[in-house]
């Protein structure tokens, strides 16, 4: 979402008094370079807006808690005492968690139905995967809630077992935890990242391979080495929007990550998330206060989003660096 | 007259013949009546044609907000308005607004406890210490002692709670804080609180899926999700000292043993004094502006409410609400006539 009013400014400006503007007028640059820009134009003024009313209604709670809010862990709606830690938390780890079992799985199911599968079968599975991005997410909470849980409620003693002693997997467990919402995120995920990363390594020129195998690599060598580099940015794409959407996520959240705003460092314990919060209590918030603090959330999330997007983007641009 | 103008004609009909003869009434507010409202709404209809309900279950908080900003013609909700609200109503409006109660709801306690097959005796120090965490475990000697037969393990109690605002927590939190002075104190009475201890499940559905999944937990359901579902539940002592498994009698006889009713019915039922009482109870309000500026709407209002003390409290028990009690009832009737 950050990406996208960069094209605006890139594009060069019409140019009015040039002869043959007419003739420029007919030809359709003129009217699809004016629609194009309405269209940019719309998208950025929709964020900038959704800014201006976060940021206006929220005032209450950001004149009354200021920065604290963001360093505050207490959550009374009855004492009016607000702090979002344990919600900013839990939105973090839960997304980091389905981004490291979503990026394997996803770009590994990527480059073999791109790469390595037969294409009959490839396109088979792309269809029912593609079909699973459009499963409503309340339908992914239910089987994380009937099938997830139960499954994870039998390994976790193995889990415990194999790393009980990092302060990552002590303490009891309920079913409903960070883990299980990470869990149930990176299945949502998964089908983004496979969709656009074939897609990409699809757009490879067959020109790459050719070379790469006439130079004697073997088919893997070709793949990993010359096929997945070239095509990174395009993956790079796909692991955004899962981040975004994993950020974002609400119903499935809340059906499986315990809606306990305490911070535990155990992936093992009950965690709650931004949009999860907003979702269950902003029907019933009565008062300016705690309406505010729930929009002061929604700003919250919002900036989260650009920081880690921003963080992540740093982290290629540093290990390209490190690479050349 | 050309033949453009008649093909307006039909038009012109339906557009004056709705003004004429439709009303329609709009409302919003709290999601636990409405399926009640939904029913008696529909039968008023189906009586009165041209009068129309719509009715928008968003939430008691929603309901409250909307009608003191004028978006519906009244409100509904599960918790009376405070008189903050009640003031910040009056300075919009330069008058005031009732609540009339409609019928009324409970909250029982289910738990899942495997070596347990009978009804689980609670009193109001076990609740509050169990959602307060500092009784721990089942086998705690509060709890043993209500529940002399009972093979109580000695297991980590787990708690569940609401996670979304709602009615529902509003009345467990108002009994917990009406038999427990340090939960008043600490946490206090809210659609939604800084709970203690416990795991958040959304909605009702929610905290029973929880509670039948998580071995030795406990949590809080609306008395109706438990009776349609065919839930165990707890027995709870009572301020006259006698256990009462949550029924609708047992919540219409909260209301009618509970202190004297306010005029303006602004009253918790929690913790009701009688003897069959039972005490995690509360009613349910409509939020009625007390001026009602369109003389159309206003008798429209007006009739409904007293339909709906009338005859549309027979509809309540086959859905499995309580009815008002007859003395809370003669005393809205009288009410009525406050809207102007």
């Amino acid at each position: 979402m950050a990406a996208t009013p960069t094209t605006v400014s890139t594009s060069p400006g019409p140019v009015r008094s040039a002869p043959g503007d007419w003739q420029r007028l007919r030809s359709g640059d003129e009217a699809a370079y004016v629609i194009t820009f309405m269209a940019a134009a719309g998208i950025l003024a929709i964020t900038g807006l959704l800014v201006l009313e976060l940021y206006t209604n929220s005032s209450a709670s950001r004149g009354k808690f200021g920065w604290s809010f963001l360093i505050t862990s207490t959550w009374d709606p009855v004492n009016d005492q607000f702090g979002a830690l344990p919600f900013i938390y839990g939105t973090v780890v839960t997304s980091i968690l389905a981004l490291l079992i979503g990026i394997p799985l996803g770009v590994g199911a990527a480059i073999f139905l791109a790469e390595l599968a037969p294409p009959k079968i490839s396109d088979a599975l792309t269809f029912l995967i593609e079909l699973l991005a459009a499963v409503p997410s309340v339908i992914y909470g239910l089987l994380g809630v009937f099938v997830l849980i139960p499954i994870l409620r039998q390994i976790e003693p193995f889990l415990k077992a194999a790393l009980g002693w990092t302060p990552f997997f002590s303490g009891p467990f309920y079913g409903v935890s960070l883990f299980s919402a990470g869990v149930v995120l990176a299945v949502m995920i998964i089908p983004f990242i496979i969709s656009i990363s074939r897609e990409v390594i699809l757009a490879v020129p067959g020109d790459q391979r050719e070379a790469a195998l006439a130079l004697g690599a073997t088919r893997w060598e070709t793949t990993w080495d010359i096929v997945v580099p070239y095509a990174k940015k395009g993956i790079m794409g796909s692991i955004f929007l899962a981040l975004a959407r994993s950020l974002g996520e609400t119903m499935a959240v809340t059906m499986v990550v315990g809606n306990d705003p305490k911070i535990k460092a155990s992936l093992l314990a009950p965690g709650y998330s931004i949009a999860a919060v907003i979702a269950n209590e902003f029907t019933e918030a009565t008062g300016q206060l705690y309406t505010s603090a729930l929009i002061e959330l929604g700003l919250v999330l919002f900036a989260l989003t650009i920081v880690i997007n921003g963080i992540a983007r740093l982290l290629i641009i540093g290990a390209d660096k490190y690479k050349t | 007259m050309n033949r453009r103008s008649l093909l307006l004609l039909p038009l012109l009909a339906i557009a004056s013949g709705a003004s004429a003869q439709q009303i329609l009434i709009n409302a919003a507010g709290a999601t636990f009546p409405y399926p009640m409202y939904s029913k008696w709404f529909d039968g008023y209809h189906k009586k009165f044609p041209k009068l129309a309900f719509n009715y928008q279950s968003i939430g008691s908080g929603g309901g409250i907000k909307q009608v003191t900003e004028g978006t519906v013609d009244f409100g509904a909700s599960d918790g009376p308005m405070n008189d903050t609200q009640i003031k910040e109503f009056r300075d919009k409006h330069g008058f005031g607004i009732l609540h009339f109660p409609t019928v009324m709801g409970a909250d029982v306690p289910v738990y899942n406890i495997a070596s347990v097959s009978t009804d689980l005796n609670f009193t109001p120090e076990a609740l509050a210490g169990i959602f307060m965490g500092q009784i721990t475990k089942w086998n705690d000697p509060e709890l043993m002692k209500a529940n002399p037969g009972a093979k109580l393990p000695a297991a980590d109690i787990i708690v569940v709670h609401r996670s979304d605002g709602s009615g529902t927590t509003y009345i467990w939190t108002d009994y917990l804080s009406k038999v427990s002075k340090q939960w008043e104190t600490k946490v206090g009475r809210g659609t939604s609180v800084n709970w203690p201890v416990g795991l958040g499940g959304k909605g009702n559905e929610g905290v029973a899926g929880q509670v039948q999944q998580t071995p030795n937990s406990i949590g809080y359901v609306e008395l109706i999700y438990a009776v349609q579902n065919k839930m165990k539940t707890g027995k709870v002592k009572n301020l006259a000292g006698s256990w009462v498994q949550a029924s609708l009698e047992g919540v219409t006889a909260a209301a009618a043993s509970s202190k004297e009713m306010p005029e303006d019915f602004r009253v918790s039922i929690t913790n009701a004094p009688g003897k069959d009482a039972y005490p995690i109870s509360s009613f349910t309000w409509l939020l009625i502006p007390e001026k009602i500026a369109d003389p159309v709407k206003k008798k429209a209002i007006k009739d409904f409410l007293a339909w709906m003390l009338a005859d549309g409290q027979t509809m309540t028990s086959a859905l499995a609400y309580a009815p008002l009690p007859k003395a809370v009832v003669a005393k809205e009737l009288k009410a009525i006539a406050k809207i102007q």
